[in-house]
């Protein structure tokens, strides 16, 4: 799975009918060492209620539709997780609702 | 399978997997020289690997087939700790 953050949402009214009622969100790949973002994008739907801003990771290919929102439909990214703390070689990295 | 060292642990309560009694951990993918690469991925840990060890990573459908990640949104997954690599009959990389 890779870290993201959740920068924005995605519109979409005329889309697959099998995706109606489906949260987009757009995030940007986030790298673990620095916790910037990586200037990398991509679309993913969301199974957990993620928000702006907050650090979470997804799950590509089958295994996105491997969730309660996703399952049959034709999902290639999915947010499986909010991310409340990273702790990176014994160093806390993140932490959620710390800046 | 890809090799990665284990650098950290990624800590989540709101998740969408329906997985209990494993872990997230954070590894940074390495060479069989155990180098690093600085490329990191969230892999859910079915054989408590710590940090600092050499792991083999499943990626993709793959992971799904363990009882604990069967029809989970798993896509990176540690499934084993390295204890000694061999290349054309040298041990570059042990434990």
């Amino acid at each position: 799975m890779q870290l993201a953050r959740v920068i924005g949402t995605v519109v979409s009214t005329r889309k697959e009918q099998r995706i109606e009622g489906i949260k987009f969100l757009l995030l940007e790949k986030i790298d673990a060492a620095t916790m910037e973002g990586k200037k990398d994008y991509v679309v993913a739907m969301d199974s957990v209620g993620a928000g702006i801003g907050e650090v979470v990771f997804y799950a590509s290919g089958s295994s996105s539709r491997m969730t309660a929102v996703t399952d049959g439909k034709p999902s290639d990214a999915a947010i499986i997780a909010i991310v409340d703390s990273i702790d990176l070689k014994g160093e806390l990295v993140y932490q959620k609702d710390r800046a | 399978m890809i090799f990665a060292q284990v650098v950290g642990t990624v800590v989540a309560t709101r998740r969408e997997d329906g997985i209990r009694g494993a872990k997230y951990l954070l590894v940074e993918q390495c060479s069989h020289h155990g180098e690093s690469r600085g490329r990191y991925h969230v892999a859910l840990d079915v054989v408590d690997a710590g940090v600092g060890e050499m792991v083999m990573i499943a990626q993709g459908s793959s992971c799904r087939q363990t009882s604990l990640s069967d029809r989970k949104p798993v896509d990176a997954l540690i499934c084993g700790i390295v204890d000694l690599v061999d290349e054309q009959g040298r041990i570059v990389y042990r434990k």
